[in-house]
């Protein structure tokens, strides 16, 4: 047998050690590690690390791949502890690998009610760490505190009922000494929520109810009862700034969908970006995208965090490119609207106003006919993370280029069956496309473009060694330039659908870059 | 290309022809011993000639998770359960309703153990004197080298329990194995294995600690089929054994 050196055996325990939250407030320190959702707190999924670059990516291939025995999509965004991985499965499970070997060492596997109500796949997107605690949503709309070390379930908190048309699938983000988890169900007419429990024992710490009800602030941009059913879902993590402290959280579409006559008025919070202190969960400001929204264009996107020159003056900024095709910058601590644009086609606005509100282009509402309009019912981003990466100051987003003809209809509201008020077809006729885009943050304007042949679903990630990771619709997984888009590097890794998002980590000292995409888990290394 | 070409991949949407009946119509004693019968020769080899479990679920238990209704039941053994190895079966509707029968029995007797003791009691003997907490968990408290309690009742009926507490060497699980490794640099680890394949190993210690090796980087490693609980035979009384069965059995992982 080989003699091997002592290092490489120390290195084999694999024990993580506790993750507290001034590690995870502090995660460009340990760049070997990803402790969150997006990498950090400011929603950059940035990795520092550099050891795979656009000299050496060409030799990048898979170390090892992990396949899940389901044939939902795979979204999760792992997580990783000293070398432990921490990743969601659909539909609610849980595995911790071993991030040298890609081993598992433990599994939590759920059983889940016969009777969800999701809208659009059994899906989760990833779990949130804090001290020796593991937490996952469910879709059956549980918070659960896994053991770290076993999978076993240390408390299993229910946020609200399932049935009522409530799902989780959003990872969770753990902020000081609470876990902050949303919800799905804005197909079911549901009343939207924003909870934070204790991690330590799953108590409810606050709740914010994302449709106000009457008496409070914003109830009257709903006419009559219209609010109780007025949806706004959670569902996709945010960002948290320590300097404000103050949690910024995108919000989902009103309810119904389609159907804006039965909810007269703006109808407050949904398609928001809500600033919600961390330890009250009080509003402290909002900003809505698209009052009034009746084509299904949730502000569900993660909002980037970015600190650099406004005009002149430097300024703490959030940025926004949302699904209905505008890019927004924000100040992240009055909510002030800076500047905002088109990013991709659109066809229903004719500009934003110096509020940041959108002027309505007259006839773009859906009919029983059908109506075109730009974009897409998906939108010009989504639910995928775009990436900031601090040393090019530019602002990657995977961006599809596409339409949707909208219909109305009828909107019987029935506690725990759809409610959407109509529905969408592709315009037909019409290409689709995408491409990933570098927007220069405080001004949206285009760096460069890398051109998708299709409009894709999938996030990216920069890194130090001047990359940017992302992925196609056709399962291509691609490396390009960060600074100029060049195309450095691709791997066709499934015939299945890729709807993730890119991370990495070090593991024995390596980086890996790891990505689901079809029902598998790739890590790729450099050979 | 032609239209009628389309209808080759036309796939058509799964059809449950679910009977129309809220409660299985096939329960009397004659049904119930087809039913056996059917179960022995469809269903045993995953979940155990008596349901107690091995590769398919425990089905000795009171409450089905994925069948809680008649009806329910009858689904999951007519169509089988989706991203599982449940298969459907072809089965006349009468037989479907007769295997759901037996398995409703084997729940049935298994509900019907006599506990025979006192739960608040046995809340006593589990954390105190039987010291389980050392090795398993309930809910927030509680060691990592054993599996959780935390919903053990809801897995598990009290004649089990009670087996394991008495001679937990009689029926080890199939995949359980504690593992002793020494490293090349002559470090020592015992625990419970993970996982294993032929270059590596993975561990958790008593402590919780996990560990992986490939296994070329071991000096010596040794998987045994063992476990290290302790027979309460000798440790606690019979009404002591009760007292934790009936405990144990109230455990069964409720949310809040």
């Amino acid at each position: 047998m080989r003699k091997l050196p002592l290092a490489f055996l120390l290195a084999t325990v694999i024990s993580p050690s506790q993750v507290g939250y001034e590690r995870i407030l502090g995660a460009a320190k340990e760049p070997g590690n990803w402790l969150t959702y997006s990498g950090n707190y400011a929603g950059h999924r940035f990795s520092p690390l550099a050891q795979i670059n656009d000299r050496n990516v060409a030799r990048l291939k898979p170390a090892w791949v992990y396949q899940v025995n389901s044939l939902q999509k795979f979204e999760t965004t792992p997580i990783v502890v000293d070398g432990v991985m921490y990743l969601s499965e659909p539909p609610s499970n849980v595995t911790a690998l071993d991030t040298r070997t890609g081993r598992p060492l433990w599994k939590y596997r759920r059983v889940l009610p016969d009777d969800l109500r999701v809208c659009c796949g059994q899906v989760n997107r990833g779990v949130a760490v804090l001290g020796d605690l593991v937490f996952v949503g469910t879709l059956d709309a549980h918070l659960l505190a896994l053991d770290a070390k076993t999978g076993a379930v240390r408390w299993d908190t229910t946020v609200i009922d399932y049935r009522l048309g409530y799902s989780i699938t959003v990872a969770p983000l753990v902020v000081k000494d609470k876990v902050v988890i949303g919800v799905a169900g804005g197909e079911y007419g549901v009343r939207g929520l924003l909870d934070a429990y204790d991690a330590k024992t799953g108590k409810q710490a606050w709740r914010f109810w994302t449709i106000p009800g009457p008496g409070e602030p914003g109830n009257d941009t709903w006419k009559g009862d219209s609010w109780k059913t007025g949806s706004g879902g959670t569902w996709v993590t945010g960002a948290y700034d320590p300097d404000t402290n103050l949690v910024y959280w995108g919000t989902g579409n009103p309810g119904p969908d389609w159907n804006g006559d039965v909810r007269l008025g703006d109808n407050l919070f949904a398609d928001c970006l809500l600033a919600l202190d961390a330890d009250s969960g009080k509003l402290k400001w909002y900003f809505q995208f698209t009052p009034h929204d009746i084509h299904d264009w949730d502000a569900t996107e993660v909002p980037v965090l970015v600190d650099t020159d406004f005009r002149g003056q430097k300024r703490k900024l959030l940025l926004f490119p949302n699904r209905n095709a505008f890019f927004y910058v924000l100040d992240r601590v009055t909510g002030q609207f800076l500047h905002g644009k088109p990013y991709a086609k659109q066809t229903w606005a004719k500009g934003l106003d110096d509020n940041g509100r959108p002027i309505r282009i007259p006839g773009t509402e859906p009919t029983l006919q059908g109506t075109k309009v730009w974009p897409s019912v998906a939108g010009a981003n989504n639910w995928y993370s775009p990436s900031y990466s601090p040393m090019t100051n530019l602002l990657y987003v995977a961006v599809r280029e596409a339409g949707s003809t909208y219909y109305i209809g009828e909107a019987d509201y029935k506690p725990g069956e759809r409610f959407d008020g109509g529905g969408f077809r592709n315009v037909p006729g019409e290409e689709e496309w995408g491409a990933i885009r570098a927007f220069k943050p405080a001004s949206a304007e285009v760096a460069w473009e890398y051109r998708l042949h299709t409009p894709p679903y999938a996030g990216v990630m920069a890194t130090a060694g001047n990359l940017l990771f992302g992925a196609t619709n056709e399962g291509q997984f691609f490396a390009l330039q960060a600074t100029t888009g060049k195309p450095l590097w691709r791997f066709q890794a499934t015939s299945l659908l890729v709807r993730s998002n890119p991370m990495s980590y070090l593991s024995d000292g390596k980086q890996y870059v790891a990505m689901t995409m079809g029902n598998s888990l790739y890590a790729f290394a450099l050979e | 290309m032609p239209w009628w070409i389309a209808l080759f991949f036309f796939q058509a949407p799964p059809q449950m022809d679910l009977p129309q009946v809220d409660r299985n119509p096939h329960t009397s004693e004659a049904d119930i011993v087809q039913g056996r019968k059917l179960y022995a020769g469809r269903c045993a080899g995953c979940h155990g000639p008596g349901g107690d479990g091995g590769k398919g679920a425990n089905l000795a238990v009171a409450v089905l998770p994925r069948a809680s209704t008649d009806l329910a039941l009858y689904r999951v053994v007519r169509y089988g359960l989706p991203e599982t190895e449940m298969p459907s079966t072809l089965l006349a509707p009468r037989e479907v309703w007769q295997i759901a029968a037996f398995v409703r029995s084997l729940g049935a007797a298994s509900a019907a153990e006599s506990v025979g003791g006192d739960a608040r009691r046995g809340r006593d003997v589990v954390t105190t004197k039987g010291s389980c907490l050392q090795c398993h968990a309930i809910g927030l408290n509680g060691g990592r080298l054993g599996p959780a309690l935390t919903d053990v009742g809801a897995r598990r009926g009290p004649g089990h329990l009670r087996a394991k507490l008495l001679d937990p060497k009689a029926a080890i699980p199939d995949d359980f194995r504690m593992a002793q490794i020494t490293t090349r640099d002559g470090r020592k680890i015992e625990g419970v294995r993970l996982n294993e394949d032929v270059d590596s190993i993975q561990v958790r210690d008593a402590g919780g600690k996990l560990h992986s090796y490939w296994k070329r980087e071991l000096l010596d490693f040794k998987v045994e089929r063992r476990t290290t609980m302790p027979s309460y035979a000798d440790k606690l009384s019979s009404q002591e054994i009760n007292d934790a069965v009936a405990y144990l059995s109230t455990l069964r992982g409720e949310s809040r």
